[in-house]
């Protein structure tokens, strides 16, 4: 193995490949068998970059080399960089012997397109198949679905990766246009379709056989770009809705767009990536999911966008303040999941801490509950409570006085004066 | 009827159970159990050592278990934290859950049984994190080799999970701190303690303990791991929150900043 010319292409390829946030090695029920190598289970961040990000998988793309030119895509054929490409034993080797020596979960392998999408994709399944049948390894796959690539194919992909994904990338169709004009919304829909309907065909057949072959246990997954089109939150969020909904998404991923071209349709070079936007999204994904709410409830035609300087939970209670204050020791788990500032695990504590006597403040606070947030909104064992009749200004901006919060410095609007 | 006694055990698991045995045979609402290596004696109070007895310590773990899975996993991780005074803090958490009407010990408005339910998480974060950062280096007897200085004592907790990931190879943890590891011999896990001249942390010199492509395989992983970062969105404070620097030393991606 010549390692100075492999480290030359993995840092072409995994550079490539970073802007896909996606690194999630959870949700696959793979087990080590016939004495092999690796399993799957609840998902391990091995380390972390500099930019705090996790990572779990060997993240890399078998080619930079690519066809298309998408305005967005730092691999588009236009963009004058290096490219290279990863033989497939290179990659099985690089895969086992990260993984040997606990640096990885798995392995995360996207592609640029060269020549067709279904040759792509036969060359990403073939690695795939090598590391699952010569290598006998029970390690994490996650492979891209290549934008229209065939049904045999995809059927084939699951057969091996735990988790397929195709990158929806712009959330809505004009913005794709805008962006990437020889790019069609089918192509990126069929493989998603065809994915999802091997997992309910395969789960029906379980029932029967139980020794049918895994098909992608881990599910599928996709990604959007925030900030580079001008989309409104409502715009994102309700497309990520309709995705976890009709094609039973495992997560929707938000990436703050990172500005990469001088394109004039794209923010400029220098320009700030939306971290906070993104913060505020991925809030909102775990609210629908984990909380119970609907995506009406927090964006609509009034509101069509999050605040940025309170997260989404607290923004809903104070548009709706009928609801409040809940009694602690009365509300049922749902009501107190709408709670601000009580979050899931604190809602398990409550509810079981409160069979044994009534709960009062000094308990809530022990239990680790945001009290400066939830205060507010609640009533507990206690003759002490909010009485004034505060309306939802008064209420949130003594929150955000409370609050120190690593992002404060960007709600000061006050002018400073050394800057 | 005592209400309060010193019980010296021999600072294992199962003669830690026998004393909550004996406490509960006793009648004990209070029971001051002790490590035999650190015991302190109060003025008053009487003294009782126990001998570890499997077949008591078994009665209590059975009882538990009967009670809830969650109670017998907190209770062992808490027990590997080693703070001090953790026995009182565990005898009267399985007071409260014997004596509790529930399925577990869940009343988290008890200060005792929140305690321990802390405890117990930081040991679990603590397991999970050594599953993390453990970073193997193969060495010339084709034996991949780690070494750790978690806060607690996890191998026993780390054991199944890297026997079941890596059965065909064989490799050895090793702590540092409580001076034993683990060696799995491609049958099965054993206990060793090894006579280290020198710790192999870190460092940018190579050690002829290990194979020449071991520092190939480090220096790939040290480029992936710098091309992987997004220039533009560095966040120092996050990545030292989730890496925090006392683990940097093992970690070979953090070779240079150490």
């Amino acid at each position: 193995m010549n390692f100075n010319r492999i480290k030359e292409k993995l840092n072409i390829l995994a550079d490539a490949a970073k802007y896909d946030v996606s690194c999630s090695s959870s949700g696959s029920n793979r087990k080590n068998k016939n004495n092999g190598l690796g399993d799957t289970g609840n998902g391990i961040c091995h380390t972390y970059t500099e930019d705090g990000r996790c990572v779990s998988l060997l993240k890399i793309l078998l080619t930079n080399h690519c066809i298309f030119d998408c305005a967005y895509c730092v691999t588009r054929k236009s963009n004058d960089i290096q490219r290279a490409a990863f033989k497939i034993q290179e990659v099985v080797d690089l895969t086992i012997n990260f993984y040997r020596r606990n640096y990885i979960e798995g392995l995360f392998l996207s592609s640029g397109i060269f020549k067709s999408a279904d040759h792509t994709m036969e060359r990403l399944i073939a690695v795939a198949k090598k590391l699952r049948e010569e290598e006998n390894f029970n390690g994490y796959i996650h492979l891209k679905s290549i934008p229209g690539a065939s049904d045999e194919l995809m059927y084939e992909a699951g057969l091996y990766a735990d988790r397929l994904s195709v990158n929806i990338e712009i959330p809505t169709i004009s913005g794709l246009k805008l962006l990437a004009p020889d790019k069609k919304h089918e192509d990126f829909i069929k493989p998603m379709k065809k994915v999802k309907d091997e997992i309910i065909r395969f789960k029906e057949e379980r029932k029967i056989i139980k020794s049918t072959a895994k098909y992608a246990p881990a599910g599928q997954s996709t990604q959007m770009i925030v900030g580079a089109t001008g989309e409104s939150d409502k715009d994102i969020m309700y497309s990520a809705t309709h995705f976890y909904k009709n094609y039973k998404m495992k997560r929707v991923y938000y990436s703050g767009y990172v500005p990469i071209s001088t394109d004039i349709r794209l923010p400029s070079l220098g320009s700030e990536v939306p971290m906070l936007r993104e913060n505020r999204l991925y809030q909102t994904d775990w609210l629908l999911r984990f909380y119970g709410f609907s995506v009406n409830e927090i964006l609509d035609a009034d509101n069509p966008n999050l605040d940025m300087d309170i997260d989404p939970k607290l923004m809903w209670a104070l548009r709706n303040l009928n609801h409040f204050p809940v009694d602690i020791n009365k509300a049922d788990a749902r009501m107190l999941a709408r709670i601000p500032g009580i979050g899931m695990g604190s809602v398990h504590k409550i509810i079981n801490g409160r069979k044994y006597r009534n709960l009062n403040w000094e308990h809530l606070k022990k239990m680790g509950i945001a009290l400066n947030r939830a205060k507010y909104f609640i009533i507990c064992n206690s003759s002490d409570w909010e009485r004034r009749d505060l309306d939802a200004a008064k209420i949130k901006g003594m929150i955000l006085q409370s609050q120190n919060g690593k992002f404060k410095k960007q709600f000061n609007s006050q002018l400073s004066l050394f800057n | 009827m005592n209400a309060s006694k010193i019980l010296v055990y021999d600072g294992s698991f199962n003669g830690f159970l026998t004393a909550v045995f004996i406490g509960f045979e006793q009648k004990l609402t209070h029971a001051d159990i002790q490590k035999n290596n650190q015991l302190q004696s109060g003025l008053f109070a009487e003294t009782e050592t126990i001998f570890t007895n499997v077949e008591k310590a078994q009665r209590v773990w059975n009882g538990v278990r009967k009670k809830s899975n969650t109670a017998i996993k907190n209770i062992y991780f808490a027990f590997l934290s080693e703070q001090s005074n953790i026995e009182a803090l565990l005898y009267h958490y399985i007071q409260k859950l014997m004596g509790s009407k529930y399925k577990g010990a869940t009343d988290f408005s008890d200060d005792g049984i929140l305690k321990i339910n802390q405890i117990a998480h930081k040991v679990g974060r603590e397991k999970h994190r050594m599953e993390a950062f453990i970073r193997f280096q193969l060495t010339k007897d084709d034996v991949y080799f780690a070494n750790i200085e978690p806060d607690f004592d996890v191998l026993p907790l780390i054991s199944k999970h890297f026997r079941n990931r890596y059965t065909d190879q064989q490799w050895i943890i090793y702590d540092v701190k409580q001076k034993y590891g683990i060696f799995y011999n491609l049958n099965t896990v054993e206990i060793i303690s090894l006579d280290l001249t020198d710790i192999h942390a870190n460092s940018l010199e190579k050690s002829s303990v290990f194979t020449d492509s071991e520092y190939e395989y480090q220096d790939l992983w040290n480029n992936y791991f710098k091309s992987t970062t997004i220039k533009s969105r560095i966040n120092t404070k996050l990545h030292v929150q989730h890496v925090p620097k006392r683990y940097w030393k093992y970690l070979s991606e953090k070779k240079e900043a150490v």
